[in-house]
């Protein structure tokens, strides 16, 4: 019974892992006032550039910097498009979804001829898993030892990464002033404009921030759980971020509290495939999938809880009329 | 004129179509970054897509398809709405066509059936948007997420009735059984025997989907309801000062939206495939965003976008086969250009073209 629940918990933190690192990335985002749903975008864009990276220079962290940059790079241009060119949002993060679902495949197919994947990766281009100081010693210890040998130790460095991103983004937004600026353009661009801050500048750099935590997401999926991209690898993870963004009413521990649940979900499905549950029967794997989005969808309804957003997102800034 | 402002012929034509060239001069550019020529590659492209007969005939096919979505995009869009979640609803709107057909096609000819599938589309494509739209009006939830959200539950719902409920006794692959010839649109290849369309899937949905156009631009500009609706997307606040109902106004708007949206299946499960299969929509609720867009909302501008889609995919696929190292993806590319283009960035051309004319009128006052 351990085992399984082991198991399953294993796997939950592996699954959390990228849904962590967008939700974050989305988090600096709409929080600066600018609606992101091009977070799959850059998430696979990542993983792609990560993916090809890693295999040509044969090195994982090079394969993280190339995924960093291309995530930043389309952050960008979803920061042109919505900050300076005041256009609209959600626009801008669909034509980035595309961009980046249509470029992957198509400059793979190019660049290595693998129907749109890239050559698989040797352990050596890739995020080994790490094992903690003492694991093997306190293995056997009973309860305890199983639980450090086989859930806290032996994962890759980006899952401890992004575990460890959660105290720091709260540090960054709710005690530093980049944070209170941050929140202050959100809530109210014209009273922080009134302050003296520049809006633009602070936007800018938190889509900059929110490409950084994209990359990291897609290369964790290509070249840390993965070995090489797949065409569509980010299957709606960008989304899965999104709604579990909402899920955590833009609160950075809320986020990895529901990253994990959204994470244990997928574990669940996974795990119970197949399987009939005691009184219940078999459950659908379609449930498992579908009920992060019910879930959000009954959060938004406000039947629990009440999800409000930053009050300026969505609404590009406009400082003067003329 | 007065200062600042653009005749409607460089809003409505000149100003899209520098979009266009712009997302086309990109494409042009990531053809080159491959290492291919761009201009073989726009030959290729248009030669496949109406060069002959069957090309002619699959890029109707493929608009037919864009100007339900399209116009699903856009009524939503004259409400201040945004329908994101075309997708979900043409793929669950095809579930309620394939139920009429099921139902049907063993007893009827095809004409009785037709509107049956129709309704079904209509009903089970605005089912799909009704609970977005009731918690976008009556809790504040932003439609967008909620569109989003619903998509996903609709391919959930959709791989899960496909593969348990709906699949025939003793197959494998997650569809319905194949119509007979009670559920099954009529070809036009098989109609103007005249006209060439080679195996082409083109059919009567192409039509359908010309007279929704035409009730779409009544409903708008020709009717109360229409006028409603523009006036809460143009202002909310001084709409509802009007006595216009912000609640029924966005329901009624999101039914009509989904309702397009889900007759799309009359194309692809009545026409083409006969039959209702996994991921049928296959994007076709996105590029819809791209054709309102660059429509700009009016049923002759979808119609005039819906061809440019149809041709790109068809044109791309005749790519992907003369030109290896262009795959179908590029066709993917440069919808998200046209969007990017023609939405996000539908703006970055105007402050030049209003200096550039700015300049003309002043001189020719001058003079």
């Amino acid at each position: 019974m351990l085992d399984t629940i082991i198991l399953v918990l294993d796997s939950t933190f592996r699954l959390s892992t990228p849904l962590l690192f967008a939700c974050l990335a989305g988090l600096f985002s709409e929080r600066s006032g600018i609606v992101d749903i091009g977070l799959e975008g850059k998430i696979l864009g990542a993983a792609f550039a990560a993916a090809a990276a890693a295999y040509v220079f044969q090195s994982p962290w090079i394969g993280l910097l190339a995924g960093i940059g291309v995530s930043v790079l389309l952050a960008l241009v979803h920061g042109f498009a919505s900050i300076t060119q005041r256009g609209n949002q959600v626009v801008s993060g669909v034509a980035i979804n595309f961009l980046a679902a249509g470029l992957t495949v198509l400059l793979g197919q190019a660049w290595f001829s693998q129907g749109g994947r890239t050559p698989a990766l040797p352990k050596t281009s890739r995020f080994g898993n790490i094992e903690l100081p003492f694991a093997e010693a306190l293995k056997d210890v009973p309860v305890l030892g199983p639980i450090y040998y086989d859930l806290i130790s032996g994962h890759n460095i980006l899952v401890y990464a992004s575990f460890a991103a959660v105290p720091l983004v709260w540090w960054i937004v709710f005690r530093t002033r980049f944070g209170l600026r941050l929140r202050a353009v959100g809530e109210n661009p014209s009273a922080a404009d009134t302050a003296g801050l520049s809006v633009t500048l602070l936007r800018y750099r938190a889509t900059i921030i929110c490409g950084i935590l994209c990359g990291f997401s897609g290369a964790y999926l290509s070249i840390a759980q993965g070995a090489g991209f797949i065409k569509d690898m980010s299957a709606g993870k960008g989304f899965i971020a999104l709604a579990a963004l909402i899920f955590a009413k833009w609160k950075p521990v809320n986020a990895m509290f529901t990253c994990l649940l959204f994470g244990f979900l997928d574990a669940l499905a996974i795990r119970l495939q197949g399987q009939e549950i005691p009184g219940i029967g078999e459950v659908p794997v379609q449930v498992f999938q579908a009920l992060p989005y019910v879930l959000t969808v009954v959060l938004l309804a406000g039947f629990i809880g009440r999800a409000i957003p930053p009050r300026a997102s969505g609404i590009p800034y406009v400082k003067e009329r003329t | 004129m007065s200062k600042g402002q653009l005749p409607r012929w460089v809003d409505y034509g000149l100003l899209p179509a520098l979009n266009l060239i712009a997302a086309f001069i990109v494409s042009g550019l990531v053809v080159v970054v491959i290492g291919e020529d761009p201009f073989e590659a726009v030959k290729w492209l248009v030669w496949g897509a109406l060069g002959y007969g069957e090309g002619v005939g699959y890029t109707l096919y493929y608009a037919t398809n864009f100007i339900f979505t399209g116009l699903a995009v856009a009524v939503a869009f004259h409400a201040g709405l945004f329908n994101i979640g075309g997708e979900g609803q043409a793929y669950v709107g095809g579930l309620g066509i394939a139920i009429a057909c099921l139902a049907l096609d063993r007893f009827v000819p095809w004409w009785v059936t037709l509107p049956f599938a129709i309704a079904g589309g209509a009903l089970f494509g605005a089912a799909w948007a009704f609970i977005p739209a009731y918690l976008q009006a009556k809790r504040g939830s932003h439609i967008v997420i909620t569109t989003i959200m619903f998509n996903f539950i609709a391919s959930a719902l959709m791989v899960y009735l496909l593969s348990n409920v709906l699949i025939p006794q003793g197959t494998m692959s997650p569809s319905t059984r194949n119509f007979e010839a009670g559920g099954q649109l009529p070809l036009l290849r098989n109609v103007f025997t005249t006209l060439d369309f080679g195996q082409s899937p083109v059919n009567l949905a192409f039509f359908i989907a010309l007279v929704v156009c035409v009730v779409v631009w009544l409903l708008i500009w020709h009717t109360k309801l229409g006028y409603e609706i523009r006036s809460f997307g143009a202002n909310p606040d001084a709409a509802a000062y009007a006595g216009i109902s912000p609640v029924r106004i966005t329901v009624v708007t999101m039914l009509i939206s989904g309702a397009l949206a889900g007759l799309m299946g009359m194309n692809v499960v009545m026409g083409e495939q006969t039959r209702l299969l996994l991921d049928f929509a296959g994007g076709a609720g996105f590029v819809g965003i791209a054709v309102a867009l660059m429509g700009r909302g009016h049923p002759v501008g979808i119609i005039l976008a819906s061809l440019l889609f149809g041709l790109l995919y068809q044109g791309g696929a005749e790519l992907a086969f003369e030109i290896p190292t262009i795959s179908r993806d590029m066709i993917v590319v440069i919808q998200a250009l046209v969007i990017l283009f023609a939405g996000a960035l539908e703006h970055m051309f105007r402050p030049a073209v209003v200096a550039f004319f700015d300049r003309f009128s002043s001189e020719t006052a001058e003079a």
